[in-house]
């Protein structure tokens, strides 16, 4: 008999599971789509009031039923996230339930309604992936411009404190707009400080419009604030030698032709989302009358094994996604997907400029297109990423 | 006092799930070597230690079992299975059942 019984599983950012997976990995759980900050820019966000939506809602008692299958599929990790996930009554119950599941929980939350009793629960039941919150801003002028709630800065900040305060595993991370950009720099200092991340924290830069598609008003508003394709590139680039380096690890694995399949990524895999309402999605942003599978009367163990497979094998069909993105060879690097199609245009397979043209200054700025090529048109893209992969400079 | 006849069980600070033919054990509680990046799982031999350490057997008992079954030397396994059960104590994953 062997002498070590015991082996340690890493965890690490791509997932525990390195060559066995299970039918079902990790959940996304979307508990609410209601939020008490009501942010400017937010893909999904519904008033913490509104009564119709939580009506609608999944019980707390669905919500476990879920989480059991999700448990018998063989998950080990659970995502919750909303709208603000700590709006939902019954959070304490259906987090204590996850963790008796034996699930890994990781938690995505303005930190605005962490509270001593639950701080202390998380104390005594750790989530075992860190909590993931999102800051606004540095100052209050800032970040309660974009939250529209006042009074929010000080109570995350005293939420994240909480959090510091008794050791619990933080996660910062920020959105990049108008109101906020010049504080960018020191959210990423402050950040490196408090939680000792290893790598700089998340800052995302690139808004997407409204996922349930409900409100033109907003999308254009969403609109406005997005930085533009040259900022993007400045911003993206400022760290000039190390943007170079991490495109030449991502390009020598995922630049290829997609042709017209539509699901290159991998949600939907060994992985899926449950929105707030019983809805399984292969991911949190696509929300298309085609690929969204009802739970309410069916179980979870259909949604991944039966349907999930038919909609991943669906092929693009729109003549100008012919043309462009199923040609393109830097199709793995750019935000087009079918979901961002869907947030955008309401298909699965219509090119969105704005990404597109993001993409091209990309890899104008990498060497790897011409002024006036397009990325479909390049015939030697192979030899180009290669000759880029390879080159030390 | 003779460790032998000491019988174990699961602590109700861990939760052992079966995955993909893994046991992985997973912390529920602080202080179960909860460390974010690290989750623990038994091999074989393990998984045949650990699903006999139910509190109803002793150590002995289990160590002539695992000694027929696995045509290896009672001193060999005994070290072996002593080894285990002193690791997952340590971890607060297992406690004597008295």
């Amino acid at each position: 008999m062997k002498n070590s019984y015991l082996k340690k599983m890493s965890v690490d950012r791509f997932g525990i599971w390195k060559n066995k997976k299970p039918v079902l990995s990790h959940l996304d759980l979307e508990l609410t789509e209601r939020c008490n900050n009501d942010c400017i820019h937010c893909y999904i966000n519904l008033p913490a009031d509104d009564s119709q939506a939580k009506k609608r809602e999944l019980s707390g008692e669905r919500i476990k039923g879920i989480l059991a299958q999700a448990a018998d599929l063989g998950c080990l990790s659970v995502r919750f996230t909303g709208g603000e996930p700590l709006l939902k009554e019954e959070f304490e119950d259906i987090y204590v339930f996850s963790r008796k599941q034996g699930l890994r929980v990781n938690l995505f939350t303005n930190a605005t309604l962490l509270s001593p009793s639950l701080v202390r629960l998380f104390t005594k039941i750790p989530p075992l992936e860190k909590i993931e919150v999102t800051l606004y801003g540095m100052s209050r002028p800032a970040y309660e411009s974009v939250t529209r709630n006042p009074g929010s800065f000080d109570a995350a900040q005293k939420g994240i404190q909480l959090l510091l305060d008794n050791k619990i595993p933080v996660e910062v991370k920020s959105v990049y707009l108008p109101q906020n950009r010049k504080e960018v720099k020191r959210f990423e200092k402050w950040a490196a400080s408090v939680t000792g991340a290893e790598r700089e924290p998340a800052v995302t830069l690139l808004l997407d419009l409204r996922c349930r598609r409900d409100s033109e008003t907003m999308n254009e508003r969403i609109r406005k604030l997005r930085i533009s394709p040259e900022e993007a590139l400045e911003f993206l680039t400022r760290n000039g030698k190390a943007y170079r380096e991490e495109n030449r690890e991502f390009l020598s694995r995922f630049a290829k032709i997609p042709g017209d399949i539509l699901f290159p990524c991998q949600p939907g895999v060994d992985s899926g989302c449950v929105d707030a309402y019983g809805r399984y999605q292969l991911c949190m942003q696509l929300r298309h009358p085609d690929t969204v599978y009802d739970l309410n009367d069916r179980s979870l163990q259909e949604a991944v094994l039966d349907f999930s497979p038919k909609v991943r094998s669906m092929k693009a069909v729109n003549p100008e996604y012919l043309t462009r993105c199923a040609r393109c060879f830097l199709y793995g690097f750019c935000e087009q997907c079918p979901a961002e199609s869907w947030m955008e245009h309401g298909t699965l397979d219509t090119p969105v400029e704005y990404f597109c043209r993001i993409t091209h200054l990309q890899a104008k700025w990498l060497g790897l297109l011409r002024d006036s090529e397009m990325t479909w048109e390049v015939e030697d893209w192979k030899e180009r990423v290669e000759r880029f992969t390879q080159n030390e400079e | 006092m003779d460790n032998l006849e000491k019988k174990y069980a699961p602590s109700g600070d861990v939760v052992v799930r079966e995955i993909e033919g893994e046991l992985v054990i997973v912390p529920l509680v602080s202080g179960i070597g909860d460390i974010e990046d690290e989750l623990l799982t038994l091999n074989e031999t393990g998984k045949d230690v650990w699903t006999r350490l139910d509190g109803s057997k002793t150590l002995n008992t289990i160590i002539q079992e695992l000694s027929g079954e696995y045509d290896a030397p009672a001193g060999e396994i005994q070290k072996d299975v002593l080894g285990l059960v002193t690791e997952l104590v340590k971890r607060k994953m297992l406690v004597e059942k008295k």
